[in-house]
């Protein structure tokens, strides 16, 4: 092989030749290049030497950035959800300042920095060029500016500087959806491009204000100016003005998002409601919230120990990150898939004892209502929430085909909404239980927990926003669309709008229209018939169909009474309602929570009704 | 086998004692002495530029003088030897840099070190040498110039660390270790026609992936042709570089008086930047004065590798020689505003860094090659 190859032979001479051409090409082209090198030196320090010199001597160069105007953030009435707002802020530049500690120890005694908020300041400090300025407190009062008026002369390089502040209006009802705004912190520095925010000093932390940060920073400018030795601005040579950040138009609804945040008010819980046409969520909120201009304004270390530390949890997004058990809310669903499964006919009928017991076994599955419904067909099961038609059906179904059908409605999964953190909830099935448990002997699927996923019970979990998608999933009988909150963005310079289109995901369980029809009358019958779980809250001008649910997290003993007053307020039910509303043309589906509140139909569906009454006021009378 | 090793001193009668004592520890004097001139030069501007800190520049030194006990270490290996370990280092570097990426020190956001428990040190430093150790390894006894295929074989010996560099990642001396690379087989004899070929396919390439790239994409490959669209990020470096140089005209403003550098206007003036703070300070001849040296450095290169004895010898010899000449222009380009601002410091002067003490290893290689000469037996 080796011998083959050489056809050709090694020839030194030719190779010395080769090289030595070679050598001379590199020496020319290297000519070149110094020649272009020293021609570059001449420009600069022989022929341009007189404006360079200019500005290294006497007058130096400054380009000092413009930050852009944060854009605005509407719902979708065009009420301000966001806006920015003057404040006084106290700044630095450090290059100004004799000894950088003195002055801050002094401004300390003055009242005007915080002790607690030093370490962030020196870190600030570290991480800025030494001529930029630096903010030390923002959102001074006025009282704080005047304090520190007087003694102005006193801090050279130390400043107060009328910035715009951002201002939430619905201040702790919308939160959670909007997100807040906080001065960058190390870690953002490790996202974010430094030089598009030199000059910016908050940047979105959460919701609607980190998703879309990129559309609302907008693009920072800069102005070159010539400075004297001092430092002070004498002349500014070229200004690029900042691009302002784009205004966003959420589908949020601010009457409806403040009714059901008022409506949950000294309660822990969530309402999530969705335009069931193109995936619009009209409010979402979870209670307990906080007052996000507190977060802009530097939270000192102790107020933000004692959000984080309140056993209410106020900075847990529960609407989007709460897990609970969907409980009865999913028998709609499961109702569904026993028809199309054929486990069950629309006219099957099974007799309520009050308990259901799996054959040659003593424990008993317990009814809600203990003496028992009686019999029942699919249709009063739903209107009345037979636990017993269910635990029989699920057995029937078996848990991987629950399985199946319920992910087609994005059950399990992150639904996709446009805000970060979405957690998955849990929907089980074997495969799930034998990678989720190490030991073989927690691996095996029982009967008995097929019995309990009948009922939305056991393993299974979802977030109050799964609840949402899938009412306005059941609403639009299949139809899948995407959760957002951002409708429209506008660009303020030009004025131009852009509409988002609404996604729609896959198809969810397939079905003959006469199984859609029955289950959804009877969700109707759940709000408007006689014996409906939540036929107390039945409106006059319009028509609900809707689904309660409680979620016990609080497992009783066999044969003994749940006892509400009994039992410790965090370990009571969690109270549960879904609905649409109006029947026939649904325009929003709403997913309740309220943490042990009790029963669904006492608590979580009277939050239902008062959000939809704030939009379909008019046809009440 | 048809050599005979003969480094003998029948030739060095007529030289003096010290230039006889040279020559048997291997040095070239001519080359030895211009990179002294270089590193004091340094230090003296180090001086100025990192703020007058002495023992900055102490430590300066003895990185220096470990850098020239590897030169010298470097210098007594014949290059039959180095040749014969050509392929193990190359392997042991590739296998050094794929540790990097699994288990390497982050230093400034990248993996670039190799954490021995007493020293930190930096695979990619070791590669600068192995590739045109392997480069010129691979094509010694092939005729030459390389065919096709053998130019393939090439391409991938330096798309391997190229790409491991690339990944950690340091792309500016992923380049540069490329180039290291293509010089040997430019040296070898690749024929102008396929040099053509491959720049055209490269130019008419370019259009197409700019067609294909996303809107931010082509933002930051403006940004890095052109830096002074971003004012507060590169192109603040770029703005007062050119204003430390431009002002320090033909004689310069003097030792320890440039107003940019001693201001902390110019950004990075001990390494990256420390050329302008010449051009400040002992302006248009000072650094007129640099170059030369710098060049005479480089042209002793190239002298001692077109007199190589063997294939080896010259492509190795050469291959450093130019990439030498690559670091100076590649960093002296940067810091006038010529080329994109690129990290590559301005060899043997910047502060810090282990790329000194790879750069004496490189001349001591070059010194081996000029020094170790076997007579042919005729």
């Amino acid at each position: 092989m080796k011998f083959m190859r050489r056809e050709r032979i090694k020839d030194h001479w030719r190779e010395q030749r080769i090289f030595f051409f070679r050598t001379l090409a590199a020496t020319v082209i290297g000519a070149i290049l110094i020649l272009a090198l020293v021609s570059r030196l001449v420009v600069l320090q022989v022929l341009n030497y007189e404006h360079y010199s200019d500005l290294s001597r006497g007058n130096r160069i400054r380009i000092e950035p413009v930050p852009p105007i944060r854009g605005l953030i509407f719902d979708r009435n065009g009420v301000v959800l966001a806006e920015n707002v003057p404040a006084y802020q106290l700044e630095m530049v450090r290059e100004q300042v004799v000894d950088i500690d003195d002055t801050l120890l002094r401004l300390v005694d003055l009242d005007v920095v915080r002790t607690s908020d030093l370490p962030r300041i020196r870190e600030r400090l570290a991480r800025t060029r030494r001529f930029e300025s630096v903010p030390l407190r923002f959102r001074l009062s006025d009282e704080e500016v005047a304090r520190f008026a007087v003694q102005r002369q006193h801090f050279p390089g130390v400043d107060i500087r009328a910035r715009l502040a951002r201002h939430y209006p619905m201040g702790p009802a919308a939160v959670h959806a909007i997100g807040y705004v906080g001065a960058i912190s190390d870690a953002d520095v490790q996202r974010l491009d430094q030089s598009a925010y030199a000059g910016t000093s908050h940047v979105g932390k959460v919701g609607i204000e980190r998703a879309y940060e990129h559309l609302l920073h907008g693009e920072v400018g800069y102005r070159q100016v010539l400075v004297n030795a001092q430092g002070r601005a004498l002349q500014v040579i070229e200004n690029n003005p900042p691009v302002p950040g784009k205004d966003l138009h959420l589908s949020l609804d601010s009457r409806a998002q403040a009714i059901a945040y008022e409506a949950l008010e000294n309660q822990r819980g969530a309402v999530v409601a969705i335009d069931p046409r193109d995936g619009g969520v009209i409010a979402f909120v979870s209670t307990p919230g906080f007052d996000p201009d507190l977060f802009g304004a530097g939270l000192s270390r102790a107020d933000y120990a004692l959000l984080s530390e309140d056993p209410d949890k106020p900075l847990f997004n529960r609407a989007l990150r709460g897990n609970y058990p969907p409980g009865s809310t999913i028998k709609p669903l499961l109702a569904l898939a026993g028809l199309h499964h054929r486990a069950v006919t629309p006219s099957h009928q099974t007799f309520c004892p009050g308990y259901f017991q799996l054959p040659g076994r003593d424990h008993k599955y317990r009814d809600w209502k203990r003496e028992g419904h009686g019999s029942m067909n699919l249709f009063d099961a739903v209107a009345e929430s037979c636990d017993v038609y269910y635990y029989e059906m699920a057995l029937e179904l078996g848990i991987d085909r629950m399985h199946d059908y319920l992910a087609t409605f994005g059950l399990g999964a992150t639904t996709g909404i446009d805000i970060l953190g979405e957690k998955p909830g849990l929907l089980p099935s074997r495969e799930w239980k034998r990678q989720a448990f190490a030991r073989p002997a927690d691996q095996a699927w029982f009967p008995g927990e097929t019995v309990i996923a009948g009922i939305g019970q056991g393993f299974m979990l979802s977030t109050p926003l799964q609840l949402a998608h899938f009412a306005a999933t059941l609403a639009a009988r299949g139809t899948r669309m995407q959760p957002r909150l951002l409708d429209a963005t506008r660009d303020p310079a030009t004025g131009i709008r852009e509409s988002m289109a609404g996604v729609e995901l896959a198809v969810a369980g397939t079905g003959e229209p006469g199984y859609w029809n029955l289950v959804l009358a009877a969700m109707e019958e759940v709000v408007h018939g006689q014996r409906g779980t939540a036929r107390a809250i039945a409106p006059r001008g319009y028509r609900i169909a809707g689904k309660t649910g409680t979620a016990q997290i609080f497992a009783i003993a066999q044969e003994e009474e749940y006892d509400a007053e009994a039992v410790d307020t965090r370990l009571r039910d969690h109270a549960l309602f879904i609905a649409f509303a109006p029947v026939g043309e649904p325009r929003i589906a709403v997913a309740v929570i309220v943490e042990n509140g009790g029963s669904g139909s006492a608590t979580a569906a009277p939050v239902a009704r008062s959000v939809l009454d704030a939009l379909f006021e008019d046809q009440q009378q | 086998m048809m050599f005979e090793d003969a480094t003998s001193f029948r030739d060095t009668q007529h030289l003096s004692f010290v230039g006889r004592l040279l020559r048997r520890m291997h040095i070239d004097a001519v080359l030895m002495g211009a990179l002294l001139v270089i590193c004091g030069f340094g230090l003296v501007v180090l001086y100025s530029a990192g703020g007058q800190d002495t023992d900055m520049v102490m430590r300066q030194g003895i990185r220096i003088g470990i850098a020239i006990l590897a030169l010298l270490f470097v210098a007594q290996l014949p290059p039959r030897i180095l040749r014969l370990w050509s392929p193990w280092v190359y392997l042991g570097s590739i296998a050094l840099l794929g540790a990097v990426l699994v288990t390497g020190d982050i230093g400034q956001g990248a993996q670039r070190w190799l954490n021995l428990g007493f020293v930190r040190f930096q695979p990619s430093e070791l590669m600068k040498l192995a590739m045109p150790m392997m480069a010129a390894w691979y094509l010694h006894d092939r005729p030459l110039p390389p065919d096709a295929r053998q130019v393939f074989v090439l391409m991938l010996i330096i798309a391997a660390p190229t790409l491991l560099i690339a990944l950690q990642p340091d792309l500016g001396t992923a380049l540069l270790i490329a180039a290291s690379g293509l010089f040997v087989i430019l040296l070898a004899g690749l024929r102008f026609k396929v040099i053509a070929i491959i720049s055209g396919i490269i130019a008419l390439g370019t259009p197409v992936l700019w067609y294909f790239m996303h809107d931010y994409q082509r933002q930051r490959v403006l940004t890095f042709l052109n830096p002074e669209r971003d004012p507060l990020g590169a192109g603040y470096h770029i703005i007062q570089s050119k204003i430390a140089i431009g002002s320090g005209g033909i004689f310069g403003k003097g030792w320890l008086n440039g107003t940019q550098s001693q201001l902390e206007f110019l950004p990075e003036p001990d390494t990256d930047f420390v050329f302008a703070v010449m051009g400040e300070e002992f302006g248009l001849l000072g650094l007129l004065g640099l170059l030369a040296v710098y060049l005479f450095v480089i042209g002793r290169g190239m002298f001692i590798a077109s007199h190589g004895q063997d294939t080896y010898s010259r492509l190795l010899a050469g291959s450093i020689s130019l990439t030498f000449f690559v670091y100076v222009f590649v960093n002296a380009g940067m810091v006038t505003g010529l080329l994109p601002v690129v990290g590559v410091p301005l060899p043997l002067i910047s502060y810090g860094g282990t790329a000194i003490v790879t750069l004496m290893a490189g001349f001591g290689i070059l010194m081996a090659v000029h020094t170790h000469r076997k007579l042919l037996s005729r």
